[in-house]
């Protein structure tokens, strides 16, 4: 009988996880795949083939913008890393009790706002007639107005903004645990500040430094708002072309296509990077 | 470079005049959009012309406030709407999610909780055009079956919720789990040998121990939802809410309203950030 009642709990408890993994995350990937290799031959009419992958590859646009897109978001990450270490270390291991809580809570504020507040705010100062430019004719550096907005610059500055807090809490953590003394140890032994950091910092942040770079990967990757405000006419970006597709050309065909592609992109990066780490994904995201 | 170590006064004032620049970078951008918001000039930026409170409170044109843009305000409560939903669906399943990777053991669990987790690693755009696709497709076969509409498939409210509640669930199971997987089951024991039905005991007893992770994941749902773009941008109809708006504004060119709205969003969000805080603290 308790056997039976804890069965339906059972039951009853997995119902719901079901129904949201099912509906909501694998049909519509299997359904985005199935339209992505879907060809319109006539009105309301289809047939199957990799028409539109094929005009992925052909169509330089397409897959330059693709590389493009991977490239800057690989950089950002790589600079976020650079960037974000330091502080992280700093916040870890050179502040205790609520000097550490005061840093970390700033780390966190400007995430808690929404990106289109920040991207916003990096537009007022950055545009033309924004903060930027006007400090430097006050100062007499410059005599006329300058445009730091529309470029690519811009956009990397932007990219790095909205996602070194995803950097820097992994970081922190796992610098956190790292014990003084082993430093010490490492110094005692005759490192130097260099070789203490390569043999006993770095290898024990890895975990960190590998969930950090995933996470700001993908984030860079699936941006639209950064690239689209801060970026130029011409510095396209792949999320802007996916929507480009669905919205404004109705091209659902070719937009899941690319969508799947962006999918199987960021995918692969996870993947290669739990690899190389030998971690798995549960360990990594399920903090 | 540990405290305990000796560093030269140059390398540490060097390291310090770094994270100073950091957090400088970091306040910059949130610290000039509040001020424009208090700019006296239909432009949010320089030069300065002055405070003023009319883009809180103007009626005038151009000089109309956030409290009287009727847009802003519908799409303020177009977002609370979709927030209140995201954060009920994404705690009620959130919490049986908990009690089913905690206290169950069954086949293919492990494959279950990556799945679970999946969602933290597909980009928004994505999880928005995949749910996009598939309620056309479902709304297009029962539309040529049966004859009748299905708007509530196609892009709307109810597809922004839905598209939001997809991943806003892992984090709900994820913060709920870790709060289960510190309570001492003997307690529900106890309440058991003391005559309470099963039901009874998870009501009396470890629910409330959960409370506080409750109120901390509806806190941090309520505030993705609020501030998601990227997902929202793919699945919504004619009502948007209030990052879309925000967004089609400023395509179209920002006024200081913008900044307004920003800095209202500013406090509330750094209000709430901290009160989930607070209560993930008082878990401890």
């Amino acid at each position: 009988m308790s056997s039976d009642a804890s069965r339906l709990g059972f039951y009853l408890l997995i119902a719901p996880l079901l129904l949201w993994l099912v509906v909501l995350i694998l049909l519509p990937h299997i359904g985005l795949f199935a339209v992505s290799i879907s060809e319109k031959t006539g009105v309301r009419e289809y047939e199957i083939g990799f028409g539109n992958y094929a005009a992925f590859f052909t169509e330089p646009l397409y897959w330059r913008t693709f590389a493009r897109t991977a490239i800057m978001s690989i950089l950002a990450t790589v600079l976020t890393l650079l960037l974000g270490f330091p502080i992280a270390y700093y916040i870890a291991k050179l502040t205790r009790g609520r000097t550490k809580t005061t840093l970390f809570l700033m780390c966190m504020i400007p995430f808690w706002v929404s990106e289109l507040v920040r991207t916003y705010g990096w537009m007022i100062l950055l545009r033309e007639t924004g903060v930027f430019s006007n400090a430097l004719q006050y100062i007499g550096l410059t005599t006329g107005p300058i445009e730091f907005l529309y470029n690519d610059a811009a956009i990397m500055v932007g990219l790095v903004y909205t996602s070194i807090l995803f950097m820097v809490v992994p970081l922190v953590t796992t610098l956190d645990s790292l014990d003084d003394s082993l430093i010490e140890a490492g110094y005692d032994l005759g490192g130097t500040s260099f070789s203490v950091m390569r043999e006993i910092v770095i290898p024990h942040a890895m975990p960190g430094i590998v969930s950090g770079c995933i996470v700001v990967f993908m984030l860079s990757l699936g941006n639209y708002l950064t690239p689209i405000l801060l970026g130029g006419k011409d510095s396209l970006w792949f999320t802007g072309m996916i929507y480009t597709q669905f919205i404004t050309r109705f091209n659902w065909e070719l937009g899941s296509a690319f969508g799947f592609l962006l999918l199987a992109l960021s995918s692969l990066v996870v993947f290669v990077g739990l690899k190389l780490s030998r971690q798995s994904l549960t360990e990594t995201m399920g903090r | 470079m540990i405290p305990t170590v000796p560093r030269s006064r140059f390398s540490i004032w060097c390291y310090r005049a770094y994270v100073i620049t950091f957090f400088v970078y970091l306040a910059l951008p949130l610290t000039v959009v509040c001020i424009f918001a208090f700019n006296n000039s239909v432009f949010p930026s320089l030069p300065w012309e002055g405070f003023t409170l009319a883009w809180f409170f103007g009626t005038e044109a151009p000089f109309i406030g956030v409290f009287n843009e009727r847009s802003i305000m519908r799409a303020i409560g177009t977002s609370a709407f979709v927030a209140v939903w995201v954060a009920g669906l994404a705690v009620a399943v959130g919490t049986c999610n908990a009690f089913l990777f905690v206290r169950h053991e069954f086949r293919g669990k492990s494959l279950l909780y990556m799945l679970m987790l999946l969602p933290l690693i597909i980009p928004g755009v994505i999880l928005g055009i995949s749910i996009l696709v598939f309620s056309s497709a479902v709304a297009n076969t029962l539309e040529d079956a049966t004859g009748l509409w299905f708007d509530g498939l196609r892009p709307g409210l109810i597809l922004v919720i839905l598209g939001q509640f997809s991943f806003i669930a892992t984090f709900a199971t994820l913060v709920i789990s870790a709060r289960l997987q510190k309570f001492d089951p003997s307690l529900e024991e106890a309440a058991l040998n003391l005559g309470a039905s099963q039901w009874g005991a998870i009501r009396q007893i470890t629910l409330p121990f959960l409370f506080p992770a409750i109120i901390a994941s509806a806190i941090v749902s309520v505030l993705m939802s609020f501030e998601n773009f990227n997902t929202t941008l793919m699945l919504v109809g004619s009502e948007s809410p209030l990052t879309i708006t925000m967004f089609d504004k400023l395509k179209q060119g920002s006024t200081p309203v913008l900044n307004a709205v920003s800095l209202l969003l500013i406090i509330v969000s750094a209000a709430i950030g901290l009160i989930s805080l607070l209560f993930q603290n008082a878990k401890r």
